[in-house]
Order: C-alpha cells, then structure tokens, then sequence
C-alpha cells in the first residue's frame, strides 16, 4: 500500500462495505438511544433549574457543571473500566448509551431552560390568573412554546450528540469511527487509511449536514415569525409598565 | 365582620422588591359586583395593587383575601379558578393556539367543562366582542386592539365573577383604545366585579362606583368619580388629575 489513494484501497473499502453499513447502524443506534435519555434528563434538569426551588435548581446546576466540565471521554472510560474492574460490566453499547445520555442531558438541559427563560413572563401571568397549577401551565402553555424555540439549538445538540458516538472507540466500541479504526488495522483491510476514513467522514456528513440545514432553517423561520408579530405585542413593556 | 362579607379585602397590605418598599399598608375592601378604578402616576404602585388581589405577586406583609379566603401563592391557583380571570396590558393571549383554543383551554382543563359547552360560550362570548370570525386566527395576526378584545372574551369564558384590567388600553394605538372601552363599559353591567387599573377617566366617570388613587405606594384618596371630577382634596390628587385631565 504505497500511496493511500490507491485504486486498490478505494476496492478494499468497496469490498468490506457492510463494515460501515453496521458501524453507521450501531453510530445511529446509540445516538437514538442516548437522545431519548438526554431528552429525559434534559427537560427534567430545565424544569429543575426554572422551578425557583432553590435545592431543585442546586441539583441541576451540580449536574449541568460536573458533565460539561470534564471531558466525554474520561466518562466513557470511567462508566466502562470502573464498573467492568467492580464486577459490574456493562456492553459498550449500554456504556455508550448512557454515557452519551448523561453528557447530552447537561448540554440540552441548559438548551431547555434557556428556551423555558426565553417565554414572555406575561405568558405565566396568564396561565396563573386563569388558575393554572405549574404542571398544567408547563404542560399546556409553556412547554409547547419553549419547544418551538428551542428547536434550532436542540437539531445541533442531535448532530453534535451524532458525532460524539466516535468517542466509543476508545472503549473498543463498534459506531462507524470505531469500525473505520478497525477496518484500517485489520489484518485483511489495513493500510486503506485515505478512503475508509474519507467514506467514513462522508457519512458522517450526509447525516449530520441535513441536520444542521434544519436546525438552520427552523430558526430563519422563527425569526421572521416574530418579526412578523405587530407592534403592539411587543413595544411598551418597559415604558409603561408600572413598577 | 365586614372583612367576610367583602369580596375582595386587603388588610395592611405592604409589598417590598428588595429595598424598595412597593406598597405601604394598604387597606381596601372591594365588595360583590362593585367597579372599582384605581388610578395613579407610574410607579405608585397600583399595578402591584392589582397583581396581589390574583396572587401573582405575593404580600410581604398583612393578608389577602378573596371572598373569606387567604389569597396565598399556595391557593392562588385554586382561588384564581374559581373567582377571577384578568386582562392584561400586554394582552397575554396563548401564541401558539387559535384564538378559539385561547377561550376554551382553561374552562375545559381547569373546569371540566365539556368542549362542546366551551366552544358554545367561547362563540357567545367572541360574538359578544364582534370578533366570531376570528375563531381561527392565530392572536398574532390580529391588531393589539383586537387581542385585547380577544382577552377579554377569554375572561369571559371563565365565568368568573371578578375579572381584574391591568392597565388594559395602555399599549393599544390610540386608534384601539375605543372598541376596548366600549366593551368594557357593556361588560360593567353584568353582575361581576371590576377592579380596573386605568388612566382611562372617561371610562372612569362613565364605570366607575368608586375610584381610589395611589401615589407613592399608599391610597392617597377615595371617592366616587362625581368627588374626583369635582372636588378632589388631596393635593396629589389634584395635580395628579389637572395632567392627566389636560
């Protein structure tokens, strides 16, 4: 394998094509899954942090800086050895699961309370004078607006989440960026470094760009929306408002 | 005991933000079917006066009630449900529903009401502010003047007997401000209480049993619109009343 564009490592590639059909496969698996946990963990934690219940919004806090100031990989190796040298071994896929869930969860958490912070207070003043308790004013009038705004930011946390399947590969999982690292050192494959890696960032960009295209597009069209609001909804607030 | 037999009562009601004292021991009884006007240059604190009676702001120190009972942010959901509904300055209608899902949202989540009866009384109460045909339409398509007609059919639709305005022409182009007046003048012939923030003295005189004004966080004055507009005493009342009277 003397150049690594050969023609020859393109056909290895071809050949052993289903490798990266079954990483991208397991890739899409653990990201699902560990969406659906951080989706969890996420709207929890924003619910916990706009509460304005001081040990709730502690709990949060704890969680959202512990998760994004340390490195994803240090909590993958950590969920998988400790737990494996404690006699607790878990799948790398589980690992993977929870370990992206966990780390996703901060990140969206703060995406959810923002988008909660970002609902006119007007709008919790209506519910309350029409009587609402917090979970049906949440459920009926706030969430669906946060939802709407928040869309932009959380389609980037599904591509970044998308992405960081590839830290797997550090616990011998079996996403596409640990399946290319396998197929380059394999014994029948190795050396086809230039294209498997090439084939294997394609993928992830024919995934992840469509993405961030809507992610893109749902805020251009957010913004115009309320810049199609009349002027009345939103002029006065603070020049008339008493106190 | 005539604390029980008002429907709203404020019993040495103070209100603090951090160091500033909002509200400085308020006492005002509001009775069954009464329409008051309370008036004031900003930052006297009757908006804040307003927000206590429905439990969105909650007294620093003295007591709330309404009908007999403890307004508390711990029973304000309860109290607000079965008593009141409010109109705000800035309207607060729901954006992502339809105007008919405004009205109907909370007498069928809050009151069991079946959607058929609520869509009846919604419609009743849309024809009732000349805006049926808007019963599709998103609140943000519609003019301020129209939103606020909107709000007030949504109070409506809760059958509540206090329905609270917080300033509810204040935002409006002036151009607005009359469709709102007119409705809110029929509305004051219904058997419901009005407690009504306003700088509307028109509406005021028109409306209006008794009229309070608030100046520096305490009712600095008390009458009927005929006292007001005639023979106010207070010198803050006077002046207050030659700006904004012109």
């Amino acid at each position: 394998m003397s150049t690594v564009l050969s023609a020859r490592a393109w056909e290895t590639v071809w050949t052993y094509r289903a490798t990266f059909v079954q990483g991208l496969l397991n890739t899409l698996e653990t990201a699902g899954i560990a969406l659906v946990i951080a989706l969890i963990i996420g709207f929890t934690l924003g619910l916990f942090s706009t509460s304005g219940h001081k040990a709730l919004k502690a709990v949060a806090r704890v969680y959202v800086e512990f998760f994004q100031n340390t490195p994803l990989i240090l909590q993958v190796c950590f969920l998988y050895y400790v737990l494996a040298y404690s006699g607790m071994g878990l799948p790398v896929i589980v690992v993977g699961f929870i370990s992206l869930g966990l780390y996703h969860g901060a990140y969206i958490s703060e995406v959810v309370r923002s988008g909660i912070e970002a609902v006119p207070a007007g709008q919790f003043d209506a519910a309350h004078s029409q009587g609402f308790e917090y979970f049906g004013m949440m459920r009926y009038i706030i969430l669906p607006q946060t939802v709407r705004i928040i869309l932009p930011p959380m389609g980037n946390q599904v591509v970044s989440l998308i992405k960081n399947t590839s830290c797997l590969y550090i616990v011998g999982g079996a996403d596409l960026i640990a399946s290319t690292y396998n197929f380059v050192t394999g014994d029948n494959t190795a050396g086809a470094y230039g294209p498997a890696y090439l084939v294997s960032g394609l993928i992830f960009f024919v995934i992840c760009y469509p993405l961030s295209m809507l992610a893109v597009r749902w805020e251009a069209r957010l913004k115009k929306r309320t810049a199609a609001r009349p002027a009345t909804q939103t002029t006065g607030e603070e020049a008339t408002r008493d106190e | 005991m005539q604390a029980a037999s008002s429907m709203i009562s404020l019993d040495n009601v103070t209100k603090r933000f951090g160091s500033n004292e909002v509200l400085k021991g308020i006492n005002l009884q509001v009775q069954a079917g009464e329409k008051l006007v309370i008036i004031g240059p900003s930052g006297s604190g009757k908006s804040t006066l307003i927000r206590l009676m429905n439990g969105l702001e909650e007294a620093t120190s003295g007591h709330v009630s309404i009908d007999g009972h403890a307004m508390t942010h711990r029973h304000r959901a309860k109290l607000n449900r079965e008593y009141s509904s409010m109109v705000f300055q800035q309207f607060n209608l729901y954006p992502h529903m339809t105007v008919l899902e405004n009205l109907i949202l909370a007498p069928m989540k809050l009151k069991g009401v079946s959607k058929e009866d609520a869509v009846k009384c919604a419609m009743e109460n849309l024809k009732r502010v000349g805006l049926e045909e808007k019963a599709n339409a998103y609140p943000t398509t519609l003019s301020g003047g129209q939103q606020q007609r909107i709000a007030i059919a949504r109070a409506l639709t809760m059958k509540s007997s206090i329905v609270f305005f917080d300033e509810p022409t204040s935002a409006l182009d002036p151009e607005m401000v009359k469709e709102v007046l007119d409705i809110m003048e029929d509305l004051s012939k219904d058997n419901i209480t009005m407690v009504v923030v306003t700088h509307e003295m028109g509406f005021a005189r028109k409306v209006a049993d008794r009229m309070i004004f608030c100046d520096g966080g305490s009712i600095v004055e008390e009458g009927t619109p005929e006292h007001f507009f005639t023979h106010p005493e207070n010198e803050r009342t006077k002046r207050f009343l030659s700006k904004i009277l012109h």
